[in-house]
């Protein structure tokens, strides 16, 4: 038991914590603060991956749009959503069910697959140079351009999309006033 | 040294967390963040097998940050059918958003 492995325990334990708190917290406020721990969890493990970079835009885009855009969206929908009711559907147990279910047909794969107590060796290259690398193969024609062009075109498109979706129609606008 | 395996058994419960999230909880939003859950998982797994198995490849980075953009889109659109379906019925609940349910 190495000093990585209790990190990587502690580091996990506290992601899996977080994460059955985002989805069985009765209030959506404190799930979306819980789902805070969990992606900073996931950056830290970024971290020990050595996936720094990552772990960078996991906590600019993760932590600080996503994460704020959903505290957002429960305080814009919370009227109807504080505490009344449970929180879960009837249908609970059958979820759970089946999300154990998956997760027992995963740990028998990976009991059958070789190769997964595969322990890293050194990286060769230098951080700075995975960080190069990572930036010419996103806009290297012989490489990832296309997916890199794909994404950036999707994202325009959910930007246009969601103003357009969110934005009060002209009736409503009428009706309302100016609100 | 950790072993690869227990990041993909991380990755998995994470992954599976997630889906319990998405099938049970009834508030709209709290479905979006099983989904925030569940995509965090498959990121973790393509780090995870960057780093171990080909780290001279940079692909698995390369379509983590896909993952990213395609995870920022679908938060953004997500939550704007929320609130517009908000404004209009008053309801976030799933179960009663019925208006196209045969």
């Amino acid at each position: 038991m190495t000093t990585m492995q209790l990190v990587f325990l502690l580091i996990g334990a506290i992601t899996l914590l977080s994460a059955i708190m985002v989805v069985s917290s009765p209030r959506l406020v404190h799930a979306a603060l819980w789902l805070i721990l969990v992606l900073a969890g996931v950056a830290a493990l970024f971290v020990l991956l050595e996936a720094g970079f990552l772990a960078v835009v996991q906590v600019a885009v993760y932590i600080g749009a996503i994460a704020i855009l959903i505290i957002f969206a429960v305080m814009l929908t919370r009227r109807v959503m504080t505490d009344s009711g449970p929180q879960v559907n009837s249908n609970w147990w059958a979820a759970a069910v089946a999300a154990l279910l998956l997760f027992g047909a995963l740990l028998a794969l990976f009991s059958q697959v070789s190769g997964l107590a595969a322990t890293t060796s050194a990286l060769t290259a230098s951080p700075e140079t995975i960080v190069d690398d990572l930036g010419q193969a996103l806009v290297d024609v012989n490489r990832y351009v296309l997916p890199f062009e794909v994404a950036s075109v999707l994202l325009l498109a959910a930007m246009i999309g969601a103003i357009v979706i969110a934005r009060p129609s002209a009736r409503s606008t009428d009706e309302g006033g100016e609100q | 040294m950790i072993p690869l395996s227990w990041y993909l058994i991380l990755a998995a419960a994470l992954f599976c967390i997630g889906l319990y999230g998405v099938l049970a909880r009834r508030s709209a939003v709290a479905i979006l963040m099983g989904i925030e859950l569940m995509l965090n998982a498959v990121n973790l797994n393509l780090v995870a097998f960057w780093r171990y198995l080909t780290p001279s490849l940079i692909a698995g980075q390369a379509f983590a940050v896909i993952v990213f953009a395609v995870a920022a889109s679908e938060t953004a659109v997500g939550l704007a059918l929320i609130i517009s379906i908000y404004r209009r019925r008053a309801t976030a609940v799933a179960d009663e958003i019925n208006l196209m349910k045969w």
